[in-house]
Order: C-alpha cells, then structure tokens, then sequence
C-alpha cells in the first residue's frame, strides 16, 4: 500500500506535464546528449550546422506532408517527385544557357520552372485523389512510379549534371550562410513559420483538421472538402519545389537515385513529431523536431564504430519507434489504470 | 528512267543480300542484362549498343538481340522468350542476382547455346562456357597500393564504403588485407551505398569527428563526387590531401587527365565489360582458336599518363 502511494506522487506531476508535446523534443535532447557523449566535435558549430542543413530538405517537405495527413490523406510521390524536379531544372538551366548566359537570370530561371512544376504534380495529385476519387495511396503510389521513371528517363539512366559555370552561380543557395546560418536553414525556418501560421491561424488550417477528424461532417458543414484537399496536395508540391530549388546547388546533380525513401522519411519525421496518421490532429512544430530527430540519427551513426554498419537500419527503426512511443505518453493513464 | 533503274537495282540488291543472309547460316546472340538504373549500369547499356553496332558491322551473319529487364523475374521471362521467339545461338548474360537466374540461364543452356556471363556469377559452377568480369578484390587491392605510395606511417585515411554486399565486401576485404602492417592507420570506415549524396553527408560526419584525415578511400566515383563536395565546403582539399574513387566515370578521367589534383587517379571498374564479353562470345564463332574459360578484366589504375585510352565522352557514364 505504502508503495503504491509513494508512487502515486510522481505520477500526477508526470499528468501535468505534457508528453504529447514534450516527447520529441526529450528524445531529441537525449540524442544530442548521447552524441556529444560520443564525440564532443558533435556539437561543434561545423557539425550543428550541417546537421541542420540536411534537416532542411526532408523538413521542408514535411511541413508540406503535415497537411495533407492532417487532412487525411498521404503523399508517397514526393521523393520521386523531388528527383524529376531536380532533373528538369538542370535541363531547364542547362537549356538557357544559350539565350540567358550563366547568370542570375538562368537560376531563376530554373527556380521558376521549379515552383511550377511542383505546383502542377501536387495539383495532379490532388485533383485524382479528390474528383477522380482514387485513393491517395494509390494516386500518389502511381505517380511515385511515374516520377521516378520519369527522371532515369531524362537521365538516360546516368546522371544530369548542371553546367559547370551556373554552379559557380547557383552554388551560394546551398554553401552560403546569412546572419551565421546557412540559407537552407533559413529557407526550412520562412517554411515552418508560415506552415505553423498557415496550420493554427487560418481557417484552411482547420478545416484541414476538420477534413481529417471527419470528412462527412466536415462536407455537412459547408467545407469546400474537394477544394481543400487538392489545395493540401498542391502546399505539398510547393514544398517539394523549395526543397528541390536548395538540394540542386549541393551537388549539381540529379539522378534516378536522387531523393529515394525521402517520401518515408517526411511521413516518418510527421509521424514521430505527434501528427496523427489518419487524420484529425496535425503539429507543425513536432514535425519540424521529428525532422532533426531522423537526421540526427544519421550523423550520430557516422560519429560511432561502436555499432555494425549492418545495424545502422535497426539503430534508426528503434529510435523512431521509442521516440513516438514517448510523445505518445499512453503509459502514463496506463499505469493509473492498474 | 535512270533513277528509277538505279531504284530497282538497289531494290533487287537488297532483296538478295537479305535472301543470303536468311540462306546462310545466322548466328543469333542474346544479350541480356538489368535496365540502367544507375549511372554505371546506363554505361553498361552505351557500350552494349556499341558493340552491337560494330559487331553487326563487322559479321553481317552475325544478329545481336539486346534486352534489358526491370527485375530477375523479368530477366527470366526475357530469356525464355530469347529461346522461344529468338532461337538464340549463344546468350550473354549479365544476370539480376545470381539465384533466381541459375535455373532460367541454366535452361537456355539447355536448348543447345553456348553461355557466356559477366560480371555476377551463377550459384551453381560449369553453367557457363564463358566467363567475363571486372575484379573486385584486385579493386581493393590496386587503390590500397596507390595509397601506400602516397602515405607514410601514422597517416591516416577513411573509407567510405558501397552497398552492403558481397562485392563490398570483396573490395573492403582486400583493400585491408594490403593495407595491414604498412602503418596507415584506417579511422573509421562507413556505408556511403554508391551514391553521391550519402558520399557528401557520410565525409562531412568524418570531417566534424576527425580533425586530421590525410587521404579518402571513396571506392566509386559517384561517392567521390559527395565527398570532394564535402572537402571543399570543409577548406580541407589542401595540404596533399586526395581521393581515390573507382569505376571509371568519364568525368573522372576527363579530370585526371586535367591533372585534377584531388582526385588524381582512378581505379578500373569498366561498365564496357559487357562489350568484351560480346566480342568473346562472337569470337567463339568467328575464332580459329578456342575462346571458352574465363577473363577477368583487370582493375587498372587509372593515372594521368593512360588516361586517354579509358575516356569515353559520349558514354553516359
């Protein structure tokens, strides 16, 4: 008796404390502490920031994944959609060579086919998914495959490179830093910012939620349902573009092993960030910190020889799993109940 | 009038060659081998195209069929329709993965074609009569020995690896067994899945960890362009420091031929090995001397002074 009552004490201050929100940032800070327990380089400024860096790609797009799984629905073409992007921007710029010359004029060039282009897979994928009434999964399943096809096509199964003298151009969009932080990280923070006011003080943001909870009644009350979804489809594309406009200036290269599994790892860093699968509940801010958890993981891996290499893929699986696992916070109720 | 002669004459000509050649014996070849996915493999395809054209210039009797299949179970379906439409005569096989493609290359055998395979083996020996591969140990071997000649004692190198696989491990296996004992002192070594963004995110991880790296093992040119990337971004290309990487890429060559610093040799792994196996398997036809056994290319290294003799511009790859 005496036990359980002294139990009783922690777990109600454990009640006030909100694991749902509080969860991916623990597990977040747990990796940091256990890579700077590995290595102290690990959070050395060069470090911090190409972590944060690549978060930005994945980021960026899950910011855009978090409303269309908010509304219900799932984006698996974004990865694939990230490499024709990318393809078609090189032979855009590598195009305009000719009638624009290697400056500024042809990187924006490229910028502008990007947007256009991500706007129009998006629109495609929402439009099928909503007056076509096919699945999500499937809409986005086929045009996953078409995309990708697409880009080893343009590649002729090898590699696009991007003219030597745009590089020199373009490459400040990835390499360089403002106010000491690089501009993807800034492009990924304007992104967040938006996606967070977009989410929480619009009225798209909850019908989004709206749709997601419950579409009949959503429909019942007036929400243009079609027209909200196609729009979450179209923010994903969008997305997808900016991410695509600061990944091409990295390497100067696309290929048909460009953005591979990023579908997953965008759905994964929503997922661990607190959004809800099917729908309903959506969080902006858990979604950004799901993003630096997977990249985190990554480089925390590179930063070991204490784990096979062959269990890098079982490392990441248990880290994800335990980090939702802790922002799910059930286990708290649970042990009340008994 | 005289054109129209001239039409019909050619007219009559064609008709007759084509009868000679339906009348004299057409030697039929198949060659299959996975769809380019990857940039090594679209070279693959280029040579394969050429050899098919230079071949076919070459032999006028002789047919070369090229297929290429998405997966293994489209491969085996390819090569059964290779018997079964084609009548094929000999087949060249670069086989998906070696178990599922025993049993259907095993049963072309069977209709009577001599059998040649690259690169991949079968899981079961004496299949084929003609072997022909790149050399992944002696990959791994060749670029420790450039390293030593680079290196002295206490330097210190980090790998970055491919896919976990077999032929990773053959390269890693070997490169380490040259390595060992010369002093050079092996940091970390991590999967970087031939694929230039890995190469750049697994070398700036390397870079942050270790603040003295002299030289990189990359293993394969797509990687070493990920992680030149990273030296630079770092301002750690300086100071000697260089990268081997390996396959053979046309820009690769075409930057050692430069005299490319950075990356200033680059060791074998020719994607035109296809082509030799093609030239091996019509030779098998063609030859007044036997041509069964097996060819293991070797896995050159790549210096400023040869350079010229593996560059391929038009190549994808």
């Amino acid at each position: 008796m005496t036990e359980t009552a002294m139990t009783q004490t922690p777990k109600s201050r454990f009640q006030s404390f909100d694991f749902k929100t509080a969860g991916p940032a623990i597990a977040l800070i747990l990796l940091c502490i256990i890579g700077f327990l590995l290595n102290p380089a690990f959070l050395s400024e060069g470090n911090i920031t190409n972590l944060l860096t690549r978060s930005a790609f994945i980021g960026i797009i899950a910011v855009g994944a978090t409303f269309v799984i908010t509304a219900g629905g799932i984006d698996l073409s974004v990865g694939s959609m990230a490499a024709v992007i990318a393809g078609v921007m090189i032979i855009v710029m590598n195009g305009a060579v000719e009638t624009f010359g290697t400056g500024v004029t042809t990187v924006l060039i490229g910028c502008g086919c990007s947007v256009i282009l991500g706007i129009g897979a998006g629109f495609i994928n929402g439009f099928l998914t909503t007056k076509g009434k096919i699945e999500a999964f499937i809409v986005t399943l086929g045009t996953m495959g078409i995309f990708r096809s697409l880009v080893t096509y343009f590649a002729d199964g090898g590699t696009l490179s991007l003219n030597y003298d745009i590089r020199g151009v373009y490459r400040p969009v990835y390499y360089d830093s403002f106010a000491g932080l690089p501009i993807p990280v800034w492009v990924f923070i304007i992104v967040s910012i938006c996606g967070w006011l977009l989410l929480n003080r619009t009225a798209f943001g909850r019908y989004c939620t709206a749709i997601g909870s419950n579409e009949s009644v959503a429909k019942y009350s007036a929400i243009k349902v079609d027209r909200i979804k196609t729009w979450t489809y179209v923010l994903q594309g969008l997305c997808v573009s900016l991410a695509t406009i600061i990944y091409v200036p990295r390497l100067g290269s696309a290929s048909s092993s460009t953005g591979v599994l990023w579908e997953l790892e965008a759905i994964a860093a929503v997922i661990i960030g607190g959004t809800v699968l099917k729908g309903g509940y959506g969080r902006i801010g858990g979604t950004i910190l799901g993003a630096l958890i997977l990249t985190t993981i990554g480089n925390i891996l590179n930063f070991t020889d204490m784990i096979s290499n062959y269990l890098n893929g079982t490392m990441q699986g248990l880290i994800i799993i335990v980090a939702v696992w802790l922002q799910r916070g059930d286990w708290g109720r649970k042990n009340k109940a008994n | 009038m005289n054109k129209l002669s001239k039409i019909s004459a050619l007219a009559a000509a064609v008709t007759m060659s084509l009868a000679s050649l339906a009348s004299a014996e057409t030697i039929k070849i198949g060659v299959s081998y996975p769809t380019p996915t990857h940039a090594w493999a679209a070279g693959m395809n280029w040579h394969a195209e050429q050899a098919e054209k230079r071949l076919e210039a070459l032999y006028p009797d002789v047919d070369l069929v090229l297929v290429n299949s998405p997966d293994p179970s489209a491969q085996a379906s390819a090569l059964e329709d290779l018997v079964s439409v084609h009548g094929i005569d000999a087949l060249v096989v670069l086989p998906f993965e070696s178990e599922p493609l025993t049993d259907p290359v095993l049963n072309v055998k069977k209709s009577g074609a001599l059998i040649t395979v690259v690169d991949r083996g079968l899981s079961q020996p004496g299949i084929e009569d003609i072997y022909v591969a790149g050399n992944n140990p002696e990959l791994g071997r060749v670029s420790a020995v450039y390293m030593k000649s680079r290196l002295k004692e206490g330097d210190n190198i980090v790998i970055l690896r491919g896919i976990p696989t077999l032929i990773d491990n053959e390269r890693f296996d070997a490169f380490m067994a040259e390595i060992e004992g010369s002093g050079i002192n092996v940091l970390d070594h991590k999967h970087a899945n031939w694929n230039r963004d890995d190469g750049f995110e697994v070398m700036q991880d390397f870079l942050s960890r270790f603040p003295d790296i002299d030289a990189v093992w990359a293993q394969d040119d797509d990687i070493a362009i990920g992680v030149v990337a990273a030296l630079k971004q770092a301002g750690r290309d300086g100071n000697g420091m260089f990268v081997v990487g390996g396959a053979g890429m046309k820009e690769t060559i075409k930057g050692i031929m430069d005299g490319n610093e950075l990356v200033p040799v680059d060791v074998l792994y020719p994607p035109s090995m296809i082509a030799t196996a093609m030239d091996v398997t019509v030779a098998a036809f063609k030859s007044n001397g036997p041509v069964a056994g097996r060819y293991i290319l070797g896995a050159t290294l790549i210096t400023k002074e040869n350079a010229a003799s593996f560059y391929f511009p038009d190549s994808p790859f």
